[in-house]
């Protein structure tokens, strides 16, 4: 349904977003994960043609971005990153202002706005001034907004949020009933949205596509590392050297807290150290007060895979 | 055209919910009521003058002397007035970030400026449809020198129309260029300004710059228009500005997506 291959954006000096090519098989809903500045919005105004590429091309639903730009606005759905309100009318007016810029037909419009106010969660402001709605509330309408001509490919700049975490629920549930059906594509900063709604995760960082696969293979990918936690009363000199030099250990990190010291080992994941750690701390002379034993959460994943992107780049 | 008439109502709509529609139009009817006002007091003491000389009273003339001027005092104030009226038009879609909304919906660029510039114009041509009141009131007066005629009258209207048009297009080209509503409105002003002051510059000079600047002039062009002639010069000139406006407008939007 989507397919996009080396679109580049450069402002200026910078590059927003660098060769970036992937596919998303209709009805499956795509996430997107970077960091601030990763280039998720830059990317995705690209493919709503809303800004044009500086290189690359991609299509959406047979149609390119550049060509016939005019077709993909008519089964698109898009909420940009702040969503895109007239503040001065109601969401009733507004909405159906939308629903007649996308070309809703006149004789849907209605059932089309019931819709949405049901999904959405808009009963209670549907009669407001989008101007006096707080920001969770404007978001729903920018989510309602996108959702309004029924389109066939949806592309949701972080849809959660300043949202409440009911809500946040409620609007995973509500792109997860779209899947299948549609194809949508979402951004988010926020690791568990991806893991919720998502078949595929593309994590992407300063315009790079660092990673792509499914929840379940990513991190089972990057789990090639173990985390052991040792937290040392009185450690000697030489401890940390020692540990360094342990066989299967990659990193040795450390906070200092007074006399007791936290080290952190990281390990191939095939590899259990906790036995050998724990007998040369004691062999040392040191007090062992604790040690943990961790796998790698999926917030380490995400932190895992941009470091080690900056890490090949230095 | 079913998109350009939807925008046109969606900015009508914007603009009568905010007050500036009616703070401009109330504005607008005191100051041109009073001039018209000190218009109606003038002919009516040269009435007075003439009386008692019958050659004196058959020059005066109630479309000329009352009309002329006023359609005079009505372009002076909508000078200062359209800045106001199209300052928003652009500048807030992109301070509200609707111009990402407008432009991934399937709706042309050219739609939409010239749904703005339809909204602007009925909003326009309803505020200066309140000063028929003038000539209305004065058909109602029996003149020994003659009765009012309104076809001049309405040639008057029509070009204060389209030099309004011509106000509004400037206008919402310099909307397009920020997203500062004060700079837009400072930014036509000045435009506005300069090619009415163009005609001021073209009394100062001789030869061939001085045809060229008094070609240029937007105000010289209504002169025929009041004095109730259409002339086809004029009604080109006034088209051609105002396409050009919205032309330029049309490609400083689409220019800006490249830099989003
Ligand atoms: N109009 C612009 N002009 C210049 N640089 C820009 C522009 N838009 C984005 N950038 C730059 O492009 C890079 C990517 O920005 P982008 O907004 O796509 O990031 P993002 O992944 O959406 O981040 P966030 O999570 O903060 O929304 C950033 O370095 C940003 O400064
Ligand atoms: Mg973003």
């Amino acid at each position: 349904m989507i397919e996009v291959k080396g679109l580049t954006k450069i402002f200026g000096d910078i590059t927003a977003v660098n060769d970036i090519s992937f596919k998303v098989k209709k009805g499956e809903v795509l996430g997107f994960l970077g960091p601030n500045g990763a280039g998720k919005t830059t990317t995705m105004r690209m493919l709503t043609c809303f800004s044009p590429a500086t290189s690359g091309t991609a299509t959406i639903g047979g149609y390119d971005i550049f060509d016939d730009f005019f077709e993909i606005k008519k089964i698109l759905g898009y909420l940009p990153e702040s969503p895109p309100l007239y503040l001065e009318l109601t969401a009733r007016e507004y909405l159906d202002y939308v629903s007649k810029l996308k070309g809703v037909a006149k004789s849907r419009r209605k059932s089309a706005l019931d819709m949405v106010i049901d999904r959405c969660g808009l009963e209670k402001v549907i009669d407001r001034v989008l101007g006096n709605l707080s920001k969770g509330y404007r978001q729903r309408v920018g989510l309602a907004q996108a959702l309004i001509n029924d389109p066939e490919v949806i592309i949701l700049d972080e849809p959660t949020s300043g949202l409440d975490p009911k809500q946040i629920i409620e609007i995973r549930e509500l792109i997860k009933s779209l899947a299948g059906e549609r194809t949508v594509i979402l951004s988010t900063h926020i690791l568990p949205e991806v893991t919720h709604v998502c078949q595929k995760i593309i994590v992407i960082n300063e315009g790079n596509i660092i990673a792509e696969d499914t929840y379940e293979q990513l991190s089972a990918r990057l789990k090639e590392a173990n985390n052991t936690t040792l937290i040392v009363r009185e450690p000697t000199v030489d401890l940390l050297d020692k540990i360094s030099s342990v066989s299967g250990a990659l990193s040795v990190t450390h906070d200092f807290d007074g006399n007791v010291k936290t080290i952190r080992v990281e390990s191939a994941t095939d590899i259990d150290l906790r036995e050998e750690l724990a007998k040369l701390v004691v062999a040392s002379g040191s007090g062992l007060l604790e040690l943990k034993h961790e796998a790698m959460s999926l917030e380490d994943v995400f932190l895992k895979l941009i470091t080690k992107e900056d890490r090949t780049e230095n | 055209m079913g998109n350009v008439i939807n925008i046109t109502k969606k900015e009508l709509k914007s603009y009568f919910i905010s007050p500036i529609a009616y703070v401009i139009a109330t504005v607008f009817l005191i100051i041109t009521g009073y001039m018209y006002w000190k218009n109606v007091m003038a002919f009516n003491a040269a009435c007075f003058r003439a009386a008692s000389l019958p050659e004196a009273l058959k020059r005066l003339n109630v479309n000329r002397d009352i009309f002329i001027s006023n359609f005079r005092s009505i372009i002076v104030t909508i000078m200062y007035m359209m800045p106001i009226i199209t300052m928003r038009i652009f500048s807030e879609e992109k301070k509200n970030k609707t111009m990402e909304l407008l432009m991934t919906s399937p709706v042309t660029v050219p739609e939409v400026v010239f749904g703005k510039f339809l909204a602007s114009f009925i909003l326009y041509a309803g505020i200066i449809g309140t000063t028929l009141y003038m000539p209305l009131f004065i058909s109602t007066v029996q003149f020994t020198m003659g009765d009012l005629y309104w076809t001049p009258i309405l040639v008057g209207y029509l070009g204060v129309l389209m030099l309004g048009s011509v106000f509004l297009a400037i206008g919402i080209f310099a909307s397009s260029l920020t997203e500062n509503q004060i700079v837009a409105a400072v930014i036509s002003f000045g435009f506005i300004l300069m090619f009415t002051l163009i005609d001021a510059a073209a009394a100062q000079v001789q030869g061939l710059l001085r045809v060229i600047l008094s070609k240029l002039s937007l105000v010289a062009h209504s002169r025929s228009f009041f004095n109730g002639v259409i002339d086809s010069r004029d009604v080109i000139y006034y088209l051609s500005f105002m396409a050009l406006a919205l032309f330029l407008t049309f490609r400083v939007v689409e220019s800006k997506r490249w830099t989003q």
